[in-house]
């Protein structure tokens, strides 16, 4: 990973749940392309400050503990994905990560983040730097199991690359 | 060093003589599960085979199983729309375990699982829903998947680079005083190990409480293992499983009972005593906000909820009509049951309970997820409190951000639907 500076667009606290990144009733909308204006749907502020689009792309949203925890609905993933936002949390449930690994969401596990609206992130493989308070805090990597979805640039493109390798000559 | 039953589980699917936590593998799957996502799913899947030449079929339609639950009957016509797009998809592939809309053999995925057979000690179960957990309940290595994740699962047949979880096992000792179970029991150890204290990691239940335990409540133990972020709760299969899949799933073919080394390593060991448990609410926002029922009792209740996958099954309808009947749901109080299937549902007739329940005041619905996560029925409305035996309390989980939902055992559930505020049932209702 090469390292990227971004500001942070806002932060939330621990146990942000996929009910409220994702509420159940908007399920029957099924294809990510179709998802985005109801990212953070249940929490009114953040979701008109993404639909404002008043940021640059790759922004940081930082997260407190257990960040998607919750349903496997990996809109929850694909909603946050269409605003091109990164996010920096102090630990990730296993699901939402695992989905955001899957569908191409870029996430950062980073223990003790601190950080406000506004600050300037440096995001590094091993460490995430604060430039505004010139903190710094350790990345946990990503399951080692998960890189080569990430290198091959998602699962469908992984899964479809494993077909097609094992077709009969 | 022995192995968890997880790392057996998993040695055994992928072709290996050992796993320890940490290994990563692709192990085949038995059983996979989806709900309406299954739209979704069909979706990625086709997505996977776009200019391979390939044909989309599914690895093995006999190891797909899909149950509508989340939104039945229909709310919307974008649903009927998903529903009906996968329904021809069942039939273009000839999935044999479908559930459709129906009163006999329709519910709650978690529920038609377990109840018809599907589930055996020893499988790899993946489902496209969190709780999924719960089919743990019979000696299965079952977790919750995304939608993409399930995609390639049908392509390949297997789940890809599984990193084999630690485990956490837990020993629970002692008997329930009366109007305490299972539900109380992992609340409580959900407050515990925290929310996130289980994340990435498998809870294995172990203990004379768990042995003495019907499949019922194992199901609501491993159901909600993943509260505490738990990969899967799991209960090593033993003479109950058996007793289970042969008398009430009527499985016939031979099971193969797999169980821990008695040397596994364990990452860590919480052990439990049941004995002086209280009845346990998880108070709003997060289902670790755990307190015993005297520090919340009296708080107004506007809508009691009786069902899920948790709690919806033939005891749980049991313990509530018990507590209401004769009586009245309190005036400014809603009661809204709905049984995981229609399988409990019919039995629970039979029973004289939904008649018990429906003369006391209470609304029976249909079997499925319904008011549970907020979708299309008995949403809440601004400021109003649920009391609920399901297992989610999050912001917004019932439909409306600006409610709140206490979460407990059917016991709490129906005494306070009698007085209408939150309600200790070792005390009785009015
Ligand atoms: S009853 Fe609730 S928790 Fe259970 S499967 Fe349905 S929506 Fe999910």
């Amino acid at each position: 990973m090469t390292s990227m500076v971004s500001k942070v667009l806002f932060t939330v606290g621990d146990d942000v749940s996929t009910d409220v990144l994702y509420p159940g009733r908007y399920m029957a909308t099924v294809l990510p392309t179709e998802t985005p204006q109801y990212a953070f749907a249940n929490d009114a502020e953040h979701n008109a400050l993404l639909k404002a689009k008043n940021y640059e792309p790759g922004s940081v949203i930082v997260a407190g503990k257990n960040f998607g925890c919750g349903s496997s609905r990996e809109q929850a993933c694909s909603t946050l994905k269409g605003y091109d936002v990164t996010i920096v949390a102090n630990d990730i449930a296993r699901i939402f990560l695992q989905n955001s690994i899957n569908l191409g969401l870029r996430v950062v596990t980073a223990p003790g983040v601190k950080a406000s609206a506004g600050d300037e992130l440096e995001l590094l493989e091993e460490r995430v730097v604060n430039r505004t308070t010139g903190e710094s805090f350790p990345v946990v990597p990503l399951p080692k199991a998960r890189q080569s979805i990430i290198d091959a640039g998602g699962l469908i493109a992984w899964t479809r690359k494993r077909l097609v390798e094992a077709r009969p000559a | 060093m022995g192995m968890t039953v997880v790392e057996k589980i998993l040695a055994r699917a992928s072709g290996l003589p050992k796993t320890k936590a940490g290994d990563v593998l692709e192990p085949r799957v038995d059983l996979a599960m989806s709900h309406e996502n299954a739209a979704l799913v069909i979706n990625q899947f086709h997505e996977v085979y776009e200019g391979t030449g390939l044909t989309a079929a599914p690895w093995d339609p006999s190891r797909i199983a899909i149950i509508f639950d989340h939104r039945i009957p229909a709310e919307s016509p974008k649903t009927a729309s998903n529903q009906k797009k996968i329904r021809g998809f069942v039939e273009l592939h000839g999935i044999d375990r479908f559930h459709d809309v129906r009163g006999d053999s329709g519910g709650i995925c978690h529920q038609i699982l377990p109840e018809n057979g599907y589930v055996r000690p020893g499988f790899v179960v993946v489902g496209t829903d969190s709780h999924t957990t719960s089919h743990g309940a019979l000696g299965a290595f079952s977790f919750g998947i995304g939608a993409t994740e399930m995609a390639s699962v049908w392509a390949l047949g297997c789940a890809v680079n599984v990193e084999v979880p630690a485990t956490i096992k837990v020993v629970v000792e002692g008997e329930f005083p009366p109007h305490v179970g299972p539900k109380d029991l992992i609340l409580h150890a959900i407050g515990l190990l925290t929310a996130q204290g289980a994340n990435f990691r498998v809870i294995e239940f172990h203990g004379e409480t768990i042995r003495k335990m019907s499949t019922s409540g194992r199901l609501v133990v491993c159901n909600m293992s993943v509260e505490a972020g738990a990969t899967s709760g799991i209960v090593p299969a033993d003479a109950e499983t058996v007793r289970y899949l042969r008398e009430e799933a009527g499985v016939t073919d031979p099971l193969d009972l797999v169980v821990p080394d008695a040397e596994a390593a364990y990452q860590r060991v919480v052990t439990i005593d049941v004995t002086k448990l209280e009845p346990q609410i998880a108070c709003p926002h997060t289902v670790d906000n755990v307190k015993s029922v005297g520090a919340v009792e009296g708080t107004k209740v506007h809508q009691i909820v009786i069902g899920s996958c948790t709690n919806g099954r033939l005891d749980d309808l049991a313990e509530a009509a018990n507590a209401v009947r004769g009586k009245k749901v309190a005036k400014h109080t809603r009661m809204l049951v709905f049984p995981a299937s229609g399988r409990i549902w019919l039995q629970a007739l039979t029973k004289g309970y939904i008649g018990d329940l429906m003369a006391a005041g209470a609304v029976v619905m249909n079997a499925g997820c319904g008011p549970c996560l907020g979708i299309h029925e008995g949403a809440l409305g601004d400021g109003e409190v649920a009391l609920s035996t399901t297992n989610r309390n999050f912001k917004g989980r019932m439909g409306n951000p600006n409610s709140e939902v206490y979460l407990c055992s059917p016991a709490v559930a129906a005494a306070s639907a009698v007085t209408g505020v939150i309600t200790d049932p070792r005390k009785g209702g009015n």
